[in-house]
């Protein structure tokens, strides 16, 4: 028999280089610039596209046999919990609301993002980074999927979970990650990716979706912490994608550093804006708890964003003009937003409530500089008057920061008894912000930010009721007219978790199962 | 000096990678939460093909480490041989 000559297998390196370089070509029907328009104008110059690349060194035939591996775990996974009940084995179903938000507000993001990646590899030039592009938009296609369908299996006995996509462009809190991505999406190719790859994927996102899917596991959900980390799996390499193009980029020449910084800062200070909902999600509606927000802050905030901004610093970008003003707020966003969401619970389609007595404890044990001075008051409070039969619902709509486009609650830094009002006048309008860092973001670009769709002054100027209806007939109620444009069954989907369907037919159920 | 990290998911599949990154990376600090392990490691981690090879007798593809991944930080460095977190390239 001869001797079996093995074929010489190619490098990760030699194919990466064959599978990524050398696809694309001049235009000559039509100038370059005029099939790629969006390159140039944002300022950002590139001499060397070839110079970016992949760091995982991933090819399309790879991430094809790696990406089925993972979905076809996830699957197994997603089928066997709904065919065995495991929502019977969550801890309490207070938990759904966590996921009620993630698929009201951060699923219609991955396809967002989906969109937003193809666009970015439509209109870059240099392939490595195009098919890095085309990947990371399969990828956000692939999430969206996996969160609709391993969370599906909720909408069958809980309510809140029937109508994600018609909320999504609807319902005041959501228009928080909705107009977010919506305003990257707006931006140029480069500002996107700063935005999302970088600025969110890399330096936030561990915030959402580490603890979020370690509190999946811990509180029983099979289901949400296999999607979770499928889709995590995805991210690693979207954070790669994301440090890898901010380096290309100040790689290629000094005068993108100054542009760089800005979008670093404007994007930084949005994504940590946007993540005030997980902060209020970890530190409340988790029964069982990973960590607060202030840890998860501090590990991935503080120490590992410290640590990148520290080795950007030779290329000249230091860290974001907000940094110092989110590490001040760790100790008070997640309370400020809870007891917001609290009292505007009867709007919402999820259910808030007050912490038990040792989750009050927890509370306490984790914020020692704050928790038991301003917040666990007022819990109490809220408490009492639950108790009493009259809980506290705020009828009036809050005003809106005009750029995050969260209600105006966050406290002055350095001084959490007093509300941040911040106001720009352009073109002599009034408009009103939560911070430095949203108002500086306005100032720079007002035409743009004076656009924003606003919930509540869309519902004042009457575009929030159904065709028909009439704000002038006696007894009208507008909170109900709302709703009803929103689609939120009201007394199902809103108000607190107490006296809720949800409730009473998990406990129903359980006892049930765990009983003859 | 600052820290890099990499997060895996606690599963039997990553269970080499984690016994290897703890062999090869002596000053690594692991952290267990629900469902993942963290390990920290002062500025440089590093992955090695071979040591994973050791430990399961298998033939190991670095890419697969896609398959397990939850996080990482530092700049990527990765070949066949090899997979390599770090500050400062």
């Amino acid at each position: 028999m001869d001797t079996r000559v093995e074929k010489k297998k190619l490098s990760l390196r030699e194919r990466y280089h064959l599978m990524t370089r050398g696809l694309g070509w001049e235009p000559t029907y039509q100038p370059t610039e005029k099939v790629f328009p969006f390159t140039a104008y944002e300022g950002i110059k590139i001499h060397d596209w070839d110079k970016w690349e992949d760091p995982f060194r991933l090819t399309m035939d790879a991430y094809w046999k790696y990406q089925g591996e993972k979905e076809k775990k996830l699957y197994a996974v997603i089928d066997a919990f709904a065919q065995n009940n495991g929502f019977l084995s969550l801890t309490d179903a207070r938990y759904l609301n966590a996921i009620k938000i993630f698929i009201q507000g951060v699923t219609p993001l991955e396809y967002y993002a989906h969109r937003g990646f193809a666009f970015a590899g439509r209109h870059f030039r240099g392939e490595g980074l195009r098919v890095a592009c085309q990947m990371q938009s399969l990828d956000e296609l692939r999430h969206t999927q996996t969160e609709l369908h391993s969370i599906s299996v909720y909408n069958k006995f809980f309510n809140g979970f029937h109508n994600p996509l018609h909320w999504f462009d609807r319902v005041w809190y959501l228009s928080v990650p909705k107009s977010f991505f919506e305003d990257a999406n707006s931006s140029g190719p480069f500002e996107f990716l700063t935005a999302i790859s970088f600025s969110f994927e890399y330096v936030l996102t561990n915030l959402l979706f580490v603890p979020f899917m370690s509190g999946a596991a811990y509180n029983g959900d099979l289901s949400t912490v296999t999607f979770g980390f499928s889709a995590q799996s995805d991210e690693s390499r979207h954070m790669t994608l994301g440090i890898e193009c901010i380096k290309f980029m100040l790689e290629q020449d000094p005068d993108n550093v100054p542009i760089v910084q800005r979008w670093i800062d404007k994007w930084f200070w949005r994504g940590y804006r946007v993540l005030t909902l997980v902060g209020m999600m970890m530190d409340y509606m988790l029964p069982k708890r990973v960590m607060s927000w202030r840890e998860a802050w501090e590990i991935y905030g503080e120490q590992n964003g410290g640590a990148l901004f520290q080795d950007l610093g030779r290329y000249g970008i230091r860290e974001p003009a907000g940094f110092r003003d989110a590490c001040d707020g760790k100790d008070h966003i997640s309370h400020q937003a809870w007891l917001t969401f609290y009292t505007y619970d009867p709007v919402a389609a999820f259910h808030t409530w007050v912490p038990s007595d040792a989750e009050l404890d927890w509370l306490s044990a984790k914020y020692p500089e704050s928790f038991d001075r301003y917040y666990r008051p007022r819990l109490l409070y809220l408490r009492e008057q639950q108790a009493a039969g009259t809980p506290v619902a705020n009828k009036n709509l809050p005003l809106l920061c005009n750029v995050c486009q969260i209600p105006m609650f966050f406290t002055e830094p350095g001084d959490p008894r007093r509300i941040c009002y911040r106001e720009s006048v352009y073109e002599g309008e009034r408009y009103h912000f939560c911070s430095d860092h949203c108002k500086s973001i306005f100032d720079h670009e007002p035409e743009k930010y004076v656009q924003s769709w606003l919930p509540v002054h869309q519902i004042y100027q009457g575009n929030c009721f159904k065709p028909g209806t009439d704000p002038t007939a006696p007894g009208f109620d507008p909170i109900k007219a709302v709703l009803d444009y929103y689609e939120i069954n009201n007394g199902r989907d809103n108000l607190w978790y107490d006296n809720s369907e949800d409730r009473r037919n998990f406990e129903a159920w359980t006892a049930e199962a765990r009983g003859n | 000096m600052s820290n890099v990290f990499i997060a895996l998911q606690d599963t039997d599949e990553a269970r080499p990678i984690i016994e290897a990154i703890l062999a090869d990376n002596p000053q690594s600090q692991l952290t267990h939460s629900p469902a993942m392990v963290k390990i920290d490691v002062p500025n440089r981690l590093v992955i090695r093909r071979e040591r994973i090879e050791e430990i399961t007798g298998l033939p190991f593809d670095l890419q697969r480490i896609h398959v397990n991944l939850i996080s990482l930080s530092g700049h990527i460095e990765e070949d066949d041989d090899q997979f390599v977190l770090s500050w400062k390239r």
